[in-house]
């Protein structure tokens, strides 16, 4: 059923309010259809693939899994809270140098995962590395391209 | 032949270049900035004013009579638009690629489970969703045919019988045999094409009753085709937008939510959007056709084939899609990237009510290689020769004839792609094995290192280039240079392969310009490319830009000859300027002529022809594309898991456009043959899909993929852009094979099946 009381998140800083939503709405749909945020994608809707990988209070998740109304009072960044096409983090643009890009849909939330590796283990091995990733099915590129982007930026990061 | 090592020491890659450069350099994807800050909009993210959600309810049964239909109830609830059934369909009520077999909803029966049966629009999804649990439907249930094997002798799953196409291949001496002859049976099961963005789109109906449809498909005009009809609308009162495509591998090269979102959008009158969650796009769109494949290959002691004998069973399901062509391809690569003199070749494509399957890269070409490759082993195995050497003596080479009679006209490197393969040095024992994780069963770190065995395994493969079989294979590309700036339209659907790229190389090639623009793709402003389909687009519309531009080029020069007074034949285009040799005429592009310049191409491949229905032959393709693989393999014995730990890679490209590009292609092939080859398959219980999620149904995460060592042959074929021949589809060809031969040779089993699970190894 339709809930009558609004709510709000705080989305890549800003307060985001949700004026009509369906008790059991997950954070993606709210994310997207509610809030227009698009970046957040749509693949599996179980959490086996990734592209909707948002940060919770810092921590990497799913955002098909979580409960929108559950998700109030707490901190969200979106992919669209990393960068932006004219101001793009360094991982979004080794993804692009690297040829990590294809289809791209898989691409937002490998952004969020990698983006909440390096934060964790600023210096990974190529192993950690997939194993982090491991969460996020990329059915282009076959992984090596954006493996080498990773390895570029940690690279650059210690350069 | 060049080298671009994709991992590993030998780090030489392309250049990520500022600009737009021509043929052989790393263009980054116009598009890359907005996909990676998630601001690309793809299909299922369009949104349009005063709009409605769509839904589709599908039949839970493989093979029923529709008794009654009820959508009052649909009808009733609160924020329901509409809700409708095949009683309402407005025009043609099926469609297809090559045979309109297909209903839009199912009418009377259905005939797999998925078929769409009824439509609601209402308000919001979850509304839809709710009423579409609200249709009453009575079946009568009947039983479903799902063994591909019996479909000859069973009553007919749709009008005109089971068999959808048989293609025999028959040539030189049936009598021939050889010194040994070796005779196998092989499975290979379905195949999805589990491509990540859903299935969606939008339809805005307009107030003149014509409609715009924006969609995430393969080919704008076979769509446009099918769906103006079934709408009941004249072809100019329908456009299709190509929206943005999440990947397609084969699975939108048929209708998704195309009709239905249309249909929806014009009895409402008010836009739909349509997008359908993981279980609904499995049940969807069109699987890899699974096929049951007998082969008996002779040969002489010297290990030269004499004959070649196969029987491959495809199953098409319920429709018949692309299945025809699939029977084709399967037919006629059924013996590999061989010299075979004599040749008895039988593929046969039924219909059951299994799920329909179509498309999905390197179709036909797939199955036949996982059976000749397999066979081939066998082989080299009974004359006791290495797996290579029997692959180098019978490689096929231009000039050599095909078992369809037809001579090699282009740069076959079957050798060239086998050694490639094999030159890469073998990983060291441990090489990936850091604290176990990288022994099979991974970061469980399951596997005693006593009981890993490891094995090595080759494979090649070859597949036609574009459309083939006498069917029309063309494209239409109009290119205008206007102010020094270059507009391409095109409607060659970008499904994420890099097209726009590509075609900005070409025309830069050509014509020295930075500024190029892509026109958006739809089917109103230009005629048809062709579907970005069978690794075409590049070898198709690519030369009809490179020709486009030509023609503007040759225009400039004339204008700047006769406006400027000097000689026409020593101009020539470079970084933005018109030069004479002499170098006294130097002048801006933007300034050279005054007037636009404007030029459409039609471009079509050389003509081929239809296969002999008694003997299949003829001159049925315009072109091949060839690869191999080498995959080194690590095998639990006592777990049956395994650990892909190398795959190095020949692979014929004629010429690399877009080298990066081309070595995210391999990579992203092999990805998916390596999912065929140990964990991809839908599976099916009497017709009824059982793992229609990315729970159940796995693809190859970032830990089940090894390093990969591309090498680029390059060879250029006469004619084709540059010489570029296509990438798509050979990299999944032989990945598969090449895994199930280093498995073989770890364990010492037959394993005829693939995808090899964990219980065929640990139990056998």
């Amino acid at each position: 059923m339709e809930i009558e009381r609004r709510y709000e998140l705080l989305i890549n800083g800003k307060e985001c309010k949700v004026e009509s939503s369906w008790l059991g709405e997950s954070l993606m749909y709210v994310l997207r259809e509610r809030l227009g945020l698009w970046g957040t994608k749509n693949a599996c809707e179980q959490g086996e693939c990734g592209s909707c990988s948002v940060l919770i209070d810092g921590m990497l998740a799913c955002s098909c899994l979580e409960l929108a109304a559950t998700a109030v009072g707490v901190d969200i960044t979106t992919v669209e809270g990393l960068g932006a096409p004219d101001n793009m983090t360094d991982i979004q643009q080794s993804f692009i140098d690297e040829g990590a890009v294809q289809c791209g849909f898989c691409t937002p939330g490998l952004v969020v995962a990698v983006h909440d590796l390096l934060l964790s283990n600023p210096a990974p091995s190529g192993q950690e590395i997939k194993e982090a990733l491991a969460g996020n099915l990329c059915r282009c590129t076959g992984y090596g391209r954006i493996e080498a982007a990773v390895v570029k930026v940690v690279q650059q990061r210690h350069e | 032949m060049s080298k671009w090592f994709s991992k590993g020491t030998n780090n030489v890659m392309p250049n990520a270049n500022e600009s737009i450069s021509g043929i052989a350099t790393s263009l980054q994807r116009p598009d890359a900035a907005e996909k990676v800050c998630g601001t690309f909009e793809y299909s299922s993210d369009l949104v349009a004013n005063n709009m409605l959600w769509g839904g589709t309810l599908r039949s839970p049964h493989p093979s029923a009579r529709i008794v009654e239909i009820n959508v009052e109830n649909a009808r009733g609830i609160q924020g329901v638009a509409t809700a409708l059934t095949a009683n309402d369909l407005p025009g043609k009520p099926n469609y297809g690629l090559l045979m309109s077999d297909q209903p839009v909803l199912a009418d009377e029966f259905v005939r797999f489970e998925g078929e769409p049966v009824a439509l609601v629009a209402a308000a919001d999804p979850e509304i839809c969703r709710r009423a579409l649990a609200a249709i009453e439907i009575s079946y009568e249930l009947l039983e479903p045919l799902t063994d591909p094997e019996r479909a000859e002798d069973s009553p007919a799953v749709f009008p005109g019988g089971n068999v959808i196409r048989r293609v025999p291949i028959e040539r030189g001496d049936p009598e021939a045999s050889g010194d040994v002859v070796v005779e196998g049976v092989y499975e290979v099961g379905m195949q999805d094409q589990a491509f990540l963005g859903p299935e969606s789109g939008v339809a805005v109906p307009n107030e003149d009753g014509s409609i715009d449809l924006y969609v995430a498909t393969q080919g704008l005009h076979q769509d446009h085709a099918q769906l103006a009809p079934c709408l009941g609308l004249p072809g100019e009162k329908v456009r299709i937008h190509l929206a943005g495509v999440g990947g397609a591998f084969g699975g939108r090269e048929d209708f998704s939510v195309h009709a239905h979102a249309c249909f929806l959008a014009l009895n409402t009158r008010r836009p739909v959007k349509m997008s359908y969650l993981r279980d609904e796009s499995f049940r969807g769109h069109l699987h890899r056709h699974p096929a049951r494949m007998w082969y008996r290959h002779h040969a002489r002691k010297s290990g030269k084939l004499v004959k070649v004998e196969a029987r491959i069973l495809l199953d098409g399901g319920a429709y018949a899609s692309s299945s025809s062509a699939v029977a084709g391809n399967a037919a006629r690569f059924a013996c590999g990237p061989y010299r075979v003199p004599n040749v008895s070749v039988e593929a046969i494509c039924v219909r059951t009510n299994n799920h329909p399957c179509g498309a999905m890269r390197g179709f036909g070409a797939v199955q036949a290689c996982y059976g000749h490759e397999s066979q081939m082993d066998k082989l080299a195995k009974k004359l006791g020769m290495d797996p290579l050497e029997i692959r180098f003596i019978n490689a096929l080479q231009t000039g050599d004839r095909l078992p369809t009679g037809q001579k090699v006209h282009v740069p076959a490197p079957v050798r060239e792609c086998l050694e490639a393969a094999a030159a890469v040095p073998l990983p060291g024992e441990s090489s990936d094995n850091v604290d176990g994780y990288g022994l099979p069963g991974g970061a469980g770190r399951t596997a005693d290192r006593s009981r890993i065995r490891r094995g090595v395994g080759f494979a090649v493969g070859y597949k036609n280039l574009a459309y083939s079989e006498g069917y029309d294979d063309n494209a239409r590309v109009r290119c205008c240079l206007k102010d020094g700036k270059l507009t391409i339209t095109s409607a060659a659907a970008e499904i994420g392969q890099g097209f726009v790229t590509v075609a900005r190389q070409i025309a830069h090639e050509v014509l020295g310009v930075e500024d190029i623009a892509l026109h958006p793709a739809n089917t109103s402003d230009i005629g048809s490319a062709g579907s970005s389909a069978a690794s075409r687009q590049t070898y198709m519309s690519g030369k009809a830009i490179e020709l486009a531009c030509r023609q503007i080029a040759q225009r400039v020069c004339e204008a700047c000859g006769e406006n400027w007074k000097v000689n026409a034949k020593q101009l020539s285009l470079a970084n933005g300027r018109v030069r004479s040799e002499d170098g006294r005429f130097d002048v801006k592009l933007a300034e050279a002529c005054g007037d636009p310049i404007e030029t459409e191409v039609f471009h079509s491949h050389r003509q081929t022809f239809g296969m002999d229905k008694a003997t299949g032959q003829g001159d049925t393709d315009a072109s091949w594309i060839f690869g191999a693989q080498r995959a080194v393999v690590d095998v639990d014995l006592d777990l049956g898991l395994i650990r892909v730990v190398q795959i190095t890679t020949g692979q014929d490209v004629g010429r690399a456009i877009n080298p990066l590009s081309v070595i995210g292609q391999i990579e992203g092939g092999i990805s998916q043959g390596l999912g065929l080859a140990v964990m991809e398959e839908v599976l099916s219980q009497d017709g009824v899909v059982q793992n229609g999620s990315f729970t159940d149904y796995l693809v190859p995460t970032f830990a089940d993929m090894p390093p990969v060592e591309v090498t680029l042959i390059e060879k250029p074929e006469d004619g084709a852009p540059f010489g570029a021949k296509g990438v798509g589809e050979t990299p999944s060809l032989s990945s598969t094979p090449a895994i199930a031969a280093a498995i073989r040779a770890a364990t010492g089993l037959e394993l005829p099946r693939v995808p090899i699970r964990p219980e065929q190894i640990a139990l056998a």
